[in-house]
């Protein structure tokens, strides 16, 4: 049924191809975000796109989404610089910095919305669709532009791979190898500010930044190295596009951007529960360790017992066990037995077995 | 002015005292973003609450916002807890994620009612003078300015009984904790303040500018001041100012009246950023400008010094001498002289210098150090 859709149906192909690419080059570049500490330098990217669409619009005169989104870029990169000239020469910190640039910018791409939607012509109609992104207005052009762009800022990061897996892991370094690291970093900031927005016409400013983080949040659960992680976030970010772009038009009303991000978060919990470094996982390694152990301790009991008895094979009831280890010793026994370390008589009694006794004297 | 333009200023002013309040705490306990995460989770809130109530105007809806507010930062620190991701991208993936569900929740259930993502969003303080509390045919005036005036009444309350408490904990966390502040409690409290704070602004100037008004102002007071008493009083000042030249700069562009406030908090950081005294840019130039004056007029009285009393003397104590010697154009030089003879270190006779008895000290200083 859905892969029918998908051939049949030219603007949900339109729709999925853009959403699969925005996803996959969202997700690798946030790659370097999450691990630089950085994730919410795309809320404030994604936010101060806002004046630059309203500008581009009000300066060039046109409604073509290229040169919105160059508008976008500009004024998103502006705030990237003012985010780090705040940091750089005042006390306040990132956090407020953030919080400043991404909401004043915000506040005047506003104004500069509300001025030109009073104008008196209706030509401005729709630039406010980058505010909570449109995905049906999403154009084949805008994919091509949306593909091209998005093929080149991952062709750079292919590029630039060394250079930035120093900047995510060791600047100084590769400061020391004699690498500018600062035009790196700024590099990269470029490239993600071209990440964010080619996602904003799709996604909308508010929930972009969600397309840079979950994919990568998601990807570092699954493995410990760069090239890896970097290709399980854009999978991620590319299959969440997908599913979300195809969800939301089977289901009636259910709006394309927040459907992605929602379908991001749910491959972000279940990569939380099962993943290697996940919860269940470490749980379950917990739990296996603590049962070894006490088994390692119930057999070290039963030992001492012997010895006490004069080496004598003589069975002691689990509750003398219990005591000692102040624990039920029940489930331990039983795990022992199944090895052939320990043995039960008929009135319950346990006692090693040959194999156990040497196993006991061993540890 | 009507009264109407009066009660959109006092809901403005209110809304950014409140704002800038509780934001003071916001910034200096590096918990900022925490205004954004709740101004965007609110809509969840709020979208859910309608949905049980079926009203967009009962008091319930307030409650369930400021409900899910305290959520999202519990939500945000269960998932930094399992230091699976850092707190950044903890924050980065709670807020958006309920947002979006508040979005869709919005677009599928309450389509037509007057509940959408734009109000939340953006705030529309134009019409909040229509929205009245009337009752035993008495008008109370605007239901967001009494709302907003009792959310600021309960921070000031709470606030000032938890001073003490708040300052030592936003300042030595871990002695709070030694001497039993229950730090993790006082963080709730100050959490869920922040909270009502934010869903009573919303209504005035929308979930993403509530963001301005709770970090911009306190941000600027933080350059201006050392004092938490003082720097809250500052921020609380900027918010008002902000909120009122913000109103006036919207009807004189005729363009929205939040984005224009948010527009003002930034003017204000940005004012200072650049004017504050010790601290701003200016006043960093300046201070790099004398420290290269004063250290050029001590390079000057060494280099008269090495020469005092010796055969080439003649020829290097001369001004237009030292462009060549001391790698200094025309200007710069004379600018040295000048503010040396000022401060009695040398003396020009016709075009030639010598070094009084301070000036001699001072290079014997400079360079015996």
């Amino acid at each position: 049924m859905t892969a029918v859709f998908l051939v049949d149906d030219y603007t949900l192909r339109t729709v999925a191809l853009g959403a699969v690419a925005l996803g996959a080059v969202g997700g690798a570049l946030g790659t370097f975000a999450v691990l630089r500490r950085q994730a919410l330098v795309g809320d404030a990217i994604s936010h101060a796109a806002l004046p630059g669409v309203v500008l581009a619009y009000v300066l060039l005169g046109t409604k073509a989404s290229q040169w919105l989104m160059l508008g976008a870029a500009v004024t998103g990169f502006a705030a990237t610089l003012a985010v780090g000239g705040i940091v750089r020469t005042t006390r306040v910190k990132t956090d407020a910095a953030l919080g400043i640039v991404l909401s004043v910018f915000f506040g005047v791409g506003l104004v500069l919305l509300t001025w030109v939607q009073r104008r008196p012509d209706a030509s401005q109609a729709g630039l406010d669709r980058f505010l909570f992104g449109q995905a049906a207005t999403v154009l084949r052009d805008d994919v091509v532009t949306i593909a091209v762009v998005g093929s080149l800022a991952l062709a750079v990061v292919a590029v630039l791979w060394k250079q930035l897996k120093l900047l995510a892991f060791d600047a100084e370094f590769g400061a020391s190898l004699g690498m500018r690291m600062h035009a790196v970093e700024i590099a990269l900031t470029a490239l993600l500010v071209v990440a964010i927005v080619i996602g904003l016409q799709m996604v909308g400013a508010v929930l972009m930044s969600a397309m840079i983080v979950a994919p990568a949040a998601a990807a570092r659960q699954w493995t410990n190295r760069l090239g890896p992680m970097t290709l399980v976030a854009a999978g991620v970010g590319a299959a969440a596009g997908a599913i979300g772009a195809v969800a939301s038009s089977e289901v009636e009303r259910l709006p394309t951007g927040p459907t992605i991000v929602l379908v991001a978060t749910a491959i972000v919990i279940g990569s939380f529960l099962v993943a290697p470094r996940g919860v269940l996982v470490r749980r379950l390694r917990a739990r296996r360790a603590r049962s070894r152990l006490a088994a390692h301790a119930v057999l070290a009991d039963l030992a001492v017992l012997e010895d006490g008895h004069g080496g004598v094979a003589h069975g002691h009831p689990a509750a003398t066990i219990g005591v000692m280890e102040e624990a039920d010793a029940t489930t331990a026994l039983r795990g022992l037995e199944q090895d052939g370390l320990v043995r039960c008589d008929s009135e319950g009694n346990w006692s090693l077995t040959e194999r156990g006794r040497e196993e006991a004297r061993r540890r | 002015m009507t009264q109407g333009q009066l009660e959109i200023q006092a809901i403005a002013v209110v809304t950014a005292v409140a704002c800038a309040l509780v934001g003071t705490f916001l910034v200096l306990r590096r918990q900022s973003l925490v205004s954004d995460a709740i101004g965007h989770s609110v809509l969840v809130g709020i979208a859910l609450g309608f949905l049980v109530v079926g009203s967009t105007t009962s008091p319930l809806l307030l409650v369930a916002a400021t409900l899910t507010g305290v959520v999202t930062v519990a939500l945000v620190e269960v998932v930094t807890s399992t230091r699976l991701v850092k707190e950044d991208a903890a924050i980065g993936l709670v807020f958006p994620a309920l947002f979006s569900i508040g979005v869709i929740v919005v677009s599928r259930y309450a389509e037509g009612v007057h509940l959408d993502t734009d109000a939340v969003l953006l705030g529309e303080l134009a019409f909040a003078p229509f929205d009245r509390l009337e009752a035993w045919g008495w008008d109370f005036g605007p239901a967001s300015l009494l709302l907003m005036g009792a959310v600021l009444a309960v921070d000031v309350v709470v606030v000032a009984i938890l001073w003490k408490e708040l300052k030592l904990s936003t300042f030595d966390p871990a002695l709070a904790l030694a001497l039993g502040f229950a730090p993790v409690l006082l963080n709730y409290v100050l959490m869920t303040l922040v909270s009502v704070t934010a869903v009573g602004a919303f209504n005035a100037v929308g979930s993403i500018l509530v963001v301005a008004l709770m970090i911009a102002p306190p941000a600027a007071a933080y350059l201006l001041t050392d004092g938490l008493g003082r720097m809250t009083a500052i921020a609380c000042g900027i918010g008002g100012a902000s909120a009122l030249a913000g109103y006036w700069l919207a009807v004189v562009l005729d363009a929205s009246i939040a984005g224009c406030i948010a527009a003002c908090c930034g003017i204000a950081f940005a004012l200072a950023w650049a004017l504050a005294p010790g601290r701003g840019l200016l006043a960093a130039a300046r201070r790099r400008s004398r420290q290269r004056l004063e250290f050029a007029q001590a390079m000057l009285a060494i280099h008269l010094a090495n020469h005092e009393g010796r055969p080439e003397a003649e020829v290097e104590n001369r001004v237009a001498h030292l462009g060549e010697h001391l790698r200094w154009d025309r200007e710069f030089a004379d600018r040295v002289v000048r503010g040396a003879e000022r401060r009695g270190l040398v003396v020009r006779s016709a075009d030639a210098l010598a070094l009084t008895e301070r000036g001699r000290t001072l290079a014997h200083d400079a360079v015996t150090r």
